[in-house]
C-alpha cells in the first residue's frame, strides 16, 4: 500500500470516527425518555427501562457506598486507558479487593467521555490486567456489569475486540482469586460477559441481562422499531428469568421503585451479599473453585436429546 | 501447482466418482441449473466438475464459495472420513420463542434444507494422520447462529479432545449467538471459553478455522481462542457485523474492512490459507503442536 493511500485511510477513519462522536453527542442533549422509547405496560420493557434509567446509581456511586477506599489505575499498558471502564484496589469491609466495572456518563460531557458505558478492546484488556493483578498477590475480584454493549466502532474492530473479550472469557475462567460479578443496571451480551464469568454472578431486582437489546431484536426479527415491549418479553432477560435459567446466584432486592429511589439502600443490600458470596467463594482451594467454576458455566444450557 | 501436490492420499480421486452433491441452500442461489455454477464474485460460469474438483474455489478469481459443514469434514479430513458424534442433539426451544415467525419452525425449516439436527457437526478423523476431533458449523442452518445445542456439542468436542489427549479443529460459519434463545446463547460463550482453558492448560492443541462469515459471540469466544487462528481468503471476521457499525458511524464501511486480509494486517489472526492448502498447512503444525514434553 502507499503511504498516500494509507494516509487517505487513517483520515478517513478520523473522520468516522468524528462523525460518530458528533452523533453520540446529538444523542446525549437529547432527554432521556425520548431516546428510550415510549413506556409501556409490559413487565419486561419496564425492567428495561427501569434499568437504564438515568438517576440509577452507577458503579461509581455504588464503589463510593460499597468500599472505605478506591484507589483507581487507568490504562491497558497496550495502547490506552478506556474510561467506559474504571477499576483499582478498594478495601471491602476492612479487606482489600480488586474492582472494576463499567462506567456510564451522568451528563453530556460524560456520556461521551464513558462512551455510553461500551467499552473498546482497551477496555476490556484493562480489566484483565486488573484482574491478574489481583491474581499475583491473592486478592479477590469483584467486578460491576452496566454497559448497553460492546462498542461497535472501526477501532474497536480494528484493535481486536472479539479477540479481547474471547481471551478475557478465557483467562478468568483459570484465574486462581475469588470472582464476584453483580449486574448493576444493564447487562448487554458479550460486552458485559466479558468481566463476568465469574465463580458468583449477583443481579440488582431491576437489572437485566440479555444477548441483544430488545431494539436490535425488534430491528432484525420484526423489521421495525415497534416491537421492543414483545422482543424484551420474548428475550426472558429479566433477573428472576436469570435465575430460573440457574445463570443468577442471587437477586438483590431494590427499593420500591427501583435503585434510583435510594441509593444507600441498594448498596447496603448488595454489600451484605457481596460478603456472604465472598466468604463461601473464598474458603474453596484455587483448583477446586476453578473446577466449581467451570461447573456453574459447564451447566448453562437446555436442549432435548433423541432417544 | 495441482491441488494433488497438497494431498497426502488418494482422496480427491475417490471423491471424484462421488455424485456432486446438493449445495446448501446458501450456495444453490447461484446455480444456473444442475451443472454449471455462476461465480458472485467475477460472474464466470463454472462447470461443476471443475468447482468441485478445485475445492469448491472459483477456478478463475479464486472465490471460496460457502460450504457446509459435511462438505468441510470430507475436505478437510484424510480420505473424506469422519465419525460423528453427539449428532442426536436438538434444541428444545427453552424460551418457546415467538416473532413474527415460531422459532421451532425455523428449526424444522432448518433441518429439512440442511439435513442436519443443529448448526454444527462434531466427529472424530484424522488428518494427514493425526487423530482429530474436528467440530465444523453450518451457515446455512439458521445462519450458523449459537445456541444451547451449538454451545453444548463444541463444549463435548472440547471434552472429547480433553478425554483422547488429541488435537481440536473447529472450523467456523456463524452470525453469532442466537437471539431466539437469549441469555442461554450467550453464555455458551462463556461455557466453550471454560472448556478452552482446560484444553489450554492440558497444553493440547487447538486449531480455529474461521470461514465465511464469522462475527459476534463466535468470533468473541472459541473462534479467536485457537493456538492458531486460521481463516479462508476473503472471510468476512468481525465482532460488530458491517451493518450495525455502519448504523453506528453512519458511514459506508471501507473497501475490505473485517476480511481475512485486514485482520491479518492487524495482527489478529496468524494466517490466511487458501483452501486447497489448509490440510497441508494444518497438517505440518499438527507435527510441530504434537508434542509438549510437559504433558
Ligand atoms: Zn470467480
Amino acid at each position: 500500500m502507499t503511504i498516500e493511500k494509507a494516509q487517505k485511510i487513517v483520515s478517513l477513519e478520523d473522520q468516522m470516527e468524528e462523525r460518530s462522536r458528533l452523533r453520540l453527542q446529538e444523542q446525549a442533549q437529547q432527554p432521556d425518555e425520548q431516546r428510550a422509547g415510549p413506556s409501556s405496560p409490559g413487565a419486561a420493557w419496564d425492567r428495561v427501562q427501569i434499568s437504564r434509567h438515568q438517576d440509577r446509581p452507577y458503579t461509581l456511586d455504588c464503589f463510593d457506598r460499597l468500599f472505605d477506599s478506591f484507589r483507581e489505575i487507568h490504562g491497558d499498558r497496550k495502547y490506552a486507558d478506556d474510561r467506559a471502564i474504571v477499576g483499582g484496589m478498594a478495601s471491602f469491609k476492612g479487606a482489600p479487593v480488586m474492582v472494576l466495572g463499567h462506567q456510564k456518563g451522568r451528563n453530556t460531557k460524560e456520556r461521551l467521555e464513558r462512551n455510553y458505558g461500551m467499552p473498546k478492546p482497551e477496555g476490556y484488556r484493562k480489566a484483565l490486567r486488573l484482574m491478574k493483578l489481583a491474581e499475583k498477590f491473592g486478592r479477590p475480584v469483584l467486578t460491576f456489569i452496566d454497559t448497553p454493549g460492546a462498542y461497535p466502532g472501526l477501532g474497536a474492530e480494528k484493535r481486536g475486540q472479539a479477540e479481547a473479550i474471547a481471551y478475557n472469557l478465557r483467562s478468568m475462567a483459570g484465574l486462581r482469586v475469588p470472582l464476584i460479578a453483580t449486574v448493576l443496571g444493564e447487562g448487554g451480551s458479550g460486552g458485559a460477559l466479558a468481566v463476568g464469568l465469574a465463580d458468583r454472578i449477583l443481579m440488582l431486582e431491576n437489572s437485566i441481562y440479555s444477548v441483544i437489546s430488545p431494539e436490535s431484536c425488534s430491528a432484525i426479527l420484526w423489521k421495525d422499531q415497534n416491537h421492543v415491549r414483545e422482543a424484551a418479553q420474548s428475550l426472558k432477560l429479566t433477573a428472576q428469568d436469570l435465575q430460573r435459567f440457574g445463570i443468577v446466584d442471587e437477586i438483590v432486592a431494590e427499593p420500591p421503585g427501583g435503585a434510583h429511589n435510594d441509593w444507600d439502600q441498594t448498596t447496603s443490600a448488595l454489600s451484605r451479599a457481596l460478603s456472604r458470596h465472598l466468604e463461601e467463594v473464598s474458603a474453596l482451594d484455587p483448583e477446586d473453585r476453578i473446577d466449581s467454576r467451570h461447573e456453574k458455566f459447564r451447566k448453562i444450557g437446555e436442549y432435548a436429546s433423541r432417544v | 501447482m495441482s491441488p494433488l501436490r497438497y494431498d497426502g492420499g488418494m482422496a480427491w480421486f475417490k471423491r471424484e466418482k462421488r455424485p456432486f452433491r446438493a449445495l446448501p441452500e446458501e450456495d444453490r442461489r447461484v446455480r444456473t441449473e444442475g451443472v454449471f455454477t455462476k461465480c458472485p464474485d467475477c460472474g464466470s460460469i463454472i462447470w461443476n466438475k471443475e468447482l468441485a474438483e478445485n475445492f469448491l474455489v472459483c477456478p478463475r478469481c479464486g472465490h471460496h464459495f460457502k460450504i457446509g459443514a459435511r462438505k468441510r469434514m470430507e475436505l478437510l479430513l484424510d480420505d473424506g472420513e469422519f465419525e460423528e458424534f453427539a449428532a442426536g442433539i436438538r434444541s428444545s426451544d427453552p424460551l418457546e420463542f415467538e416473532d413474527r415467525k415460531n422459532y421451532r419452525d425455523r428449526i424444522e425449516a432448518s433441518r429439512r434444507s440442511t439435513g442436519l439436527n443443529e448448526a454444527v457437526i462434531c466427529a472424530e478423523g484424522s488428518l494427514r494422520g493425526h487423530r482429530v476431533v474436528c467440530a465444523a458449523m453450518e451457515y446455512s442452518f439458521i445462519g450458523g447462529s449459537m445456541g444451547s445445542v451449538v454451545g453444548e456439542k463444541i463444549t463435548l468436542a472440547v471434552e472429547r479432545s480433553l478425554e483422547r489427549k488429541i488435537p481440536l479443529i473447529i472450523v467456523s460459519a456463524s452470525g453469532g449467538a442466537r437471539m431466539m434463545e437469549g441469555v442461554l446463547s450467550l453464555m455458551q460463550m462463556a461455557k466453550i471459553s471454560s472448556a478452552l482453558s482446560r484444553l489450554d492448560r492440558e497444553g493440547l492443541p487447538y486449531v480455529s478455522l474461521l470461514t465465511d462469515p464469522t462475527t459476534g459471540g463466535v468470533t468473541a469466544s472459541f473462534a479467536m481462542l485457537g493456538d492458531l487462528n486460521l481463516a479462508e481468503p476473503k472471510a468476512l471476521i468481525g465482532f460488530a457485523g458491517p451493518r450495525v457499525i455502519e448504523q453506528t458511524i453512519r458511514q459506508r464501511l471501507p473497501e475490505g474492512f473485517q476480511r481475512s486480509e485486514f485482520l491479518l494486517e492487524h495482527g489478529m489472526l496468524d494466517a490466511v490459507v487458501q483452501r486447497k492448502d489448509l490440510r497441508a498447512f494444518i497438517g505440518d503444525w499438527l507435527v510441530f503442536m504434537d508434542h509438549a514434553p510437559s504433558r
